[in-house]
């Protein structure tokens, strides 16, 4: 099968803190897949590692082919990371971050790439403001527009829509669809269940270092008996599905 | 990807060159207190201190363009600093170019802002009465000196850049180096110090660094003292340059 993204045995520790403990995952070419955890579960950490900024202590990566730590500047050519705080350059205007993206990416025509990711990221207005005047929601589109440039095969969302309103939110969702329809792999991570409900071709939970479920959201439905009702039958939500497996006293993992 | 490492730095140069033209304040606020200096010592204690040339503003100068430097680097480790903490670090990270790119970007961001500034504080010794009778080579040699020694202390600046945890750790560095002229010759002649200050003073790089370029001004034979500059400048660069590489590469892997 193509698995654009292996993961296998992943680990990694800050000091004496495990936080991933032997991580395995595959995301299939042009699916979308999840990764669920509480705040600390280490999804940021697993992006990181896949994307070249951090190295694991134990296990492989392997993105679009190339091992992360072998072939860095290959995984680097395959992919795209929008993290989980908008990395955008605060005293450039919109546009010029975006030009600046498709030039470090050695595009031609970059004016003409900037102009019609302003265009369908609905920021052509404010393309000749600064960043430092947009709202979160602007900076988050803009952020993730400029990894769009270059149509990597792989993009990695860090939390894509924390912080956005509900129709911004509704932007960035049919942005990641129709990544996907046209081919590209998109690994996600979130902390809100409906976006992985709404989205995920496949959904993992990574809890206390280890992903202890991966599937389709029917397969994870599946995990908890339907609750009998005396006259409807409730179906699981996948929060009751996520509660249940990470146990009510998820607050604090540690 | 080294193919590309004029092409990646010459658009993160146009970037962090934005920077600058849009907060063209920290050239103007580099500038205040060598400026300020200049007149202090110029007006208020030129008079009283003995240096045996004519004129104060010649002998002075010098000196207060190495402080001039030494208080604009602070603005690199300044934005190295913000680059790191906003994120926009990571993405050139995990992009494909030259990684060095990111570094060098700065570095000859630095190199102009720094000079930019140098030139309004002669501009200003100037209309103070700062003269030279220096033909081009020797004012060429001159800038040849602050070029080598604004880059030896960019790469230091870039350390606390890569490595500080505070936006206040990033830049506090520049302090001890802004008051090195003090103990120097850069303000008055080092004959005159007691001992062990004096034995400091004349060892010390801005000592050499600023008689260097006093001779060059004033059309002096710069004998061996201008290859003692140089060495502290190339030696000083080469140890920074090594320092900031190593602290680069731990960050980025
Ligand atoms: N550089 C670091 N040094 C020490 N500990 C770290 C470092 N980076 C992360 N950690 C710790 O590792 C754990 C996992 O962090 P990570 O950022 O991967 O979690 P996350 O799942 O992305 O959380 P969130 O939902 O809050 O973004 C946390 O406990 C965090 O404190
Ligand atoms: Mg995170």
């Amino acid at each position: 099968m193509s698995q654009t993204i292996r993961v296998r045995g992943l680990e990694k520790s800050y000091k004496e803190l495990k936080v991933l403990r032997g991580v395995d995952f595959e995301v299939a070419r042009g699916s979308i897949f999840a990764l669920l955890g509480s705040n600390g579960a280490g999804k940021t950490t697993v992006v990181r590692i896949l994307s070249t900024l951090l190295k694991a202590d134990a296990g492989t990566g392997v993105v679009n082919g190339f091992d992360v730590a072998a072939q860095p500047a290959k995984v680097r050519e395959s992919i795209s990371l929008t993290g989980q705080f908008a990395a955008v350059d605060e005293i450039l205007t919109g546009r010029e971050n975006l030009v600046m993206v498709a030039r470090l990416r050695h595009l031609k025509d970059a004016g003409k790439i900037a102009d019609d990711l302003l265009e369908r990221f609905s920021l052509t207005d404010a393309g000749a403001r600064r960043v430092a005047t947009y709202s979160g929601g602007m900076r988050r589109r803009l952020d993730i527009a400029m990894s769009l440039i270059g149509n990597p095969p792989v993009i990695f969302l860090d939390e894509p829509t924390t912080g956005l309103d509900p129709q911004a939110r509704l932007e960035v969702w049919a942005s990641v669809r129709e990544l996907a329809s046209q081919g590209t792999t998109v690994l996600l991570t979130t902390q809100y269940l409906d976006e992985a409900e709404q989205l995920a071709d496949r959904i993992a939970i990574l809890h206390e270092g280890k992903i202890i479920v991966n599937g389709t959201l029917t397969e994870l439905k599946q995990l908890l008996p339907p609750a009998k009702v005396e006259y409807i039958e409730k179906q699981p939500t996948l929060e009751d599905v996520f509660l249940t497996l990470v146990g009510a006293d998820s607050k604090d993992p540690r | 990807m080294t193919t590309h490492f004029f092409a990646d730095t010459g658009v993160l140069l146009g970037r962090s060159m934005r920077h600058i033209t849009r907060s063209v304040d920290t050239i103007i606020t580099t500038t205040i207190m060598p400026i300020m200096f200049l007149l202090l010592f110029v007006y208020v204690f030129g008079g009283a201190i003995q240096t045996g040339s004519d004129s104060y503003v010649n002998y002075l100068l010098p000196g207060i363009l190495i402080m001039t430097v030494a208080s604009g680097i602070s603005y690199t480790a300044y934005r190295l600093f913000l680059d790191m903490q906003g994120g926009i670090f990571e993405r050139f990270q995990s992009m494909p170019i030259a990684r060095s790119s990111v570094l060098w970007a700065h570095v000859l961001t630095s190199l102009v802002a720094n000079l930019c500034s140098v030139v309004v504080v002669v501009l200003v010794a100037l209309l103070m009465g700062f003269r030279s009778s220096a033909g081009l080579a020797s004012w060429l040699a001159v800038a040849g000196i602050v070029i080598l020694f604004t880059l030896a202390l960019t790469w230091l600046a870039v350390i606390p850049g890569l490595t500080a945890k505070t936006i206040d750790g990033a830049s506090a560095f520049a302090y001890p180096l802004v008051f090195l002229p003090f103990i120097s010759s850069a303000f008055v002649p080092t004959d005159g110090m007691p001992g062990p200050v004096r034995a400091f003073a004349e060892h010390q790089p801005v000592t050499s660094i600023v008689n260097a370029i006093r001779d060059l001004f004033a059309q002096q034979p710069v004998g061996t003292g201008i290859w003692v500059a140089l060495a502290w400048c190339v030696g000083i660069l080469i140890v920074t340059y090594a320092f900031a590489m190593a602290a680069y590469r731990r960050k980025i892997t």
